[in-house]
């Protein structure tokens, strides 16, 4: 029965340290990412009315909807964790070894191991001749540590050890990576808040559809966007004042806070997301002008508002907006649409502009000319707030990765002996990396050995 | 003298190295390969004086930045990459046959561009104005080069290995036995993807902590970011592979071919085919 057990659990052992078991996960891995790129994520309405019953039954089964966070995508992620925890268990003592307790003798069982070997053309005495292989050696390779064994000298020299444990920094920065993951779902947020100009809020819904409140007030001073002359936005731009108690605090006052430049306070941050038109609507200011008379009325309305005119006509705002460069080419400036209604006519849409192009506003209007002077538009804006305390500790496995990674793949341990006994000089090396690049360098550096 | 024109030159150059590098193959003339090489390497200089002068030309206009923005340029930048990384690599093994199935990745590359992308230089959008668009996209489009150059090896690998199995009595022997050995091949497969995969990491952090700072999430299994992820899983397990028996060769090769398709689809199909938050890339 215990050797049963013991059998079994050996066998788990081998299992979780198994590269196969690696490669399967990692593949396994990819191959179910796909899903969650094909399949939308978070079932948007529109996209369900394209599936048919079957298939949104049997896709929330699966948890394909929210596929990175269902329980058998988590458990590949784990299995992965625990299998390159077991792995390194496994492997890291050994090669711990090899950095920490280095082989200082060569002898011939050793030597038979090594790729690079060669005997030097050198006489004298043994003494002598390691004192002058130990200076050559520290200056062209690394400062050699000496053991004398046998009635010989014993000279062992190495660069980079640390790099034998570059593989083991990188399983260690995934494990850190997921810690911070895992520190910011469980104390971290992510949410959303809009802001009316003027406004000002105290608590941010999370997307998991809890209010949290933030402790403080944030306002929205201002909202502004701005356009290229092609018409695409340039900039998205809040000002945003933060108030404790009701009072602005110093340094917060008034925050421009655009896409790619947010406002943190008290370690949460607010991100520039979205905007739009605030409900209150906007405020339109038309100038009308007796074309005869030269009489003129200033008058302002909101969107759809029938303004009464001078000699009984109508007129409604029917859309606006501050700058009409992307809807007409060649006119720029404050433009609407609007509906005029003559006394006792029928209503006529048109777009006025504002008074530098008079004679564009003169086509319309019968007796009158109509100008467009502007609006107060009023706008939200969207923030992405976000507090995820773990952040650090990613960007900390992230660095870790960078390092251990350089360390893996560009960084070699090199080793080389050198044996003095009365038979001759004796030489041999390895490296952890590229052989036929050391051996180039091997050789080169027995050459400089050979004129000592 | 605009950068339209010197794309178009750069676009010929990597044709005549292209046909420089077949030529080589056929005549077995090491002079010929040298000179594909540096046919390579001309269009490289010219397409890099076509970039510079793309990013003042975007300065010209007022509202400069550099070449990187849409997909017009980042295809172009790609292809720079791919003889950037193939020319590393040649200078420093020499293996010339290569060029003729690296150089036409990014000739078919400089060719689409000029053929069918609107190359106009718009201004950058608010959510691309920031400095990590360049270390972004410079440290992704590297590591995609280096997992083409791979491919491209890794194609060479599978001709050779047939040739080597029927014993060279086929009328192709004679091209294919400029390849280098499998062994070499093979090697080659695994260095190229040594340079792609640290590149690759960089690119996928650098886009992570991107992300973190303009949006607050710096991982969002958006389907860019899942994909990315996806050709990082791949590599890995070519990495990993390496290292336990019957992976290496054949499989490794087949392994990196895979990998390269996923990267494309990275970088392209999702793009052209799914939605998320990389829809400049149009």
């Amino acid at each position: 029965m215990t050797t049963n057990k013991r059998g079994l659990a050996q066998q788990l052992w081998d299992f979780f340290c198994s590269l196969r078991l690696t490669i399967f996960l990692l593949i396994g891995l990819a191959l179910t990412s796909i899903i969650g790129t094909v399949i939308q994520q978070g079932p948007q309405r529109e996209y369900l009315a394209t599936l048919s019953e079957t298939k949104i039954r049997l896709y929330s089964a699966l948890g394909f909807f929210d596929m990175y966070h269902s329980w058998w995508f988590i458990l590949l992620l784990y299995l992965l964790t625990l299998n390159l925890i077991c792995c390194s268990i496994k492997r890291l003592p050994r090669v711990w070894k090899i950095v920490s307790e280095p082989v200082l003798v060569m002898d011939e069982a050793f030597q038979k191991s090594l790729t690079s070997v060669k005997e030097l053309k050198l006489r004298g005495g043994k003494s002598e001749l390691k004192d002058k292989l130990a200076s050559l050696l520290k200056a062209e390779f690394a400062a050699p540590v000496v053991t004398e064994r046998d009635g010989a000298y014993h000279l062992f020299a190495q660069k980079n050890r640390w790099c034998r444990l570059g593989v083991y920094v990188v399983h260690f920065s995934i494990i850190i990576i997921f810690i911070g993951a895992l520190i910011g779902s469980f104390f971290g947020y992510k949410g959303y808040v809009n802001i009316p100009e003027g406004g000002a809020i105290s608590q941010v819904a999370t997307r998991g559809g809890k209010m949290v409140d933030l402790g403080y007030q944030v306002r929205c001073e201002k909202f502004t966007v701005t356009f290229y002359d092609t018409g695409a936005p340039k900039e998205f731009k809040s000002l945003l004042t933060v108030l404790e108690n009701g009072q602005p605090v110093p340094g917060y006052q008034s925050v421009p806070v655009i896409v790619n430049d947010p406002l943190t306070y008290k370690g949460v941050t607010f991100y520039q997301s979205s905007y739009g038109p605030s409900d209150e609507g906007a405020l339109y200011h038309i100038s009308v002008r007796n074309r005869s008379t030269g009489a003129q009325v200033k008058l302002d309305g909101r969107q759809g508002e029938r303004l009464a005119l001078p000699g009984g006509a109508f007129l409604s705002v029917m859309e606006a907006t501050q700058d009409v460069r992307p809807f007409m080419k060649g006119f720029d400036g404050p433009g609407a649409q609007v509906e005029f209604t003559p006394a006792g006519g029928k209503p006529q849409p048109f777009v006025i502009l504002s008074s530098r192009y008079d004679s564009f506003n003169a086509e319309h209007g019968g007796d009158l000319i109509i100008t467009f002077d502007g609006m107060d538009q009023k706008f939200f804006t969207g923030l992405q707030v976000a507090n995820d305390p773990g952040v650090l500790v990613v960007w900390l496995g992230c660095l870790l990765m960078v390092i251990g990674i350089c360390m893996a793949f560009f960084m070699s341990h090199k080793r080389v002996w050198a044996r003095i006994s009365d038979d001759g000089v004796t030489v041999g090396g390895s490296a952890s990396k590229n052989p036929a690049g050391f051996e180039m360098s091997f050789d080169e550096l027995v050459q400089k050995l050979n004129k000592a | 003298m605009s950068s339209s024109m010197l794309f178009n030159v750069t676009m010929i150059v990597y044709m005549v190295s292209t046909c420089i590098f077949f030529a080589f193959l056929a005549s077995r003339s090491k002079a010929v390969g040298l000179a594909g090489t540096y046919a390579a390497l001309f269009g490289f200089l010219v397409q890099t004086a076509a970039i510079g002068l793309r990013w003042k030309e975007s300065y010209d206009q007022g509202h400069g930045h550099a070449p990187l923005s849409n997909l017009f340029e980042s295809v172009v930048f790609f292809s720079w990459t791919i003889i950037l990384i193939f020319l590393v690599i040649d200078f420093k093994y020499k293996y010339r046959a290569i060029g003729f199935f690296v150089v036409p990745f990014a000739l078919f590359g400089m060719a689409w561009a000029q053929l069918g992308l609107d190359s106009g230089i718009e201004p950058l959008v608010p959510a691309l104005q920031s400095n990590w668009l360049v270390y972004h996209v410079i440290t992704c489009f590297l590591g995609y080069a280096a997992f083409a150059v791979a491919c491209g090896i890794s194609i060479m690998y599978l001709l050779r290995e047939k040739l080597e199995q029927t014993g060279g009595n086929s009328p192709a022997g004679g091209v294919l036995s400029m390849f280098p050995s499998i062994k070499i091949l093979d090697d080659l497969n695994y260095k190229a993807i040594m340079i792609g995969f640290p590149l690759l990491t960089l690119g996928i952090v650098t886009g992570a902590a991107w992300a973190n700072y303009a949006w607050g999430t710096y991982w969002s299994w958006d389907p860019k970011e899942t994909w990315s992820l996806i050709v990082w899983f791949v590599y890995a397990a070519f990495l990993h592979a390496r290292i336990t028996r019957g992976w290496v060769g054949r499989r490794a090769a087949i392994l990196s071919i895979i990998g390269f398709a996923a990267t494309i689809f990275c970088y392209l199909g999702v793009n052209l085919l799914l939605s998320g938050l990389h829809s400049y890339g149009k």
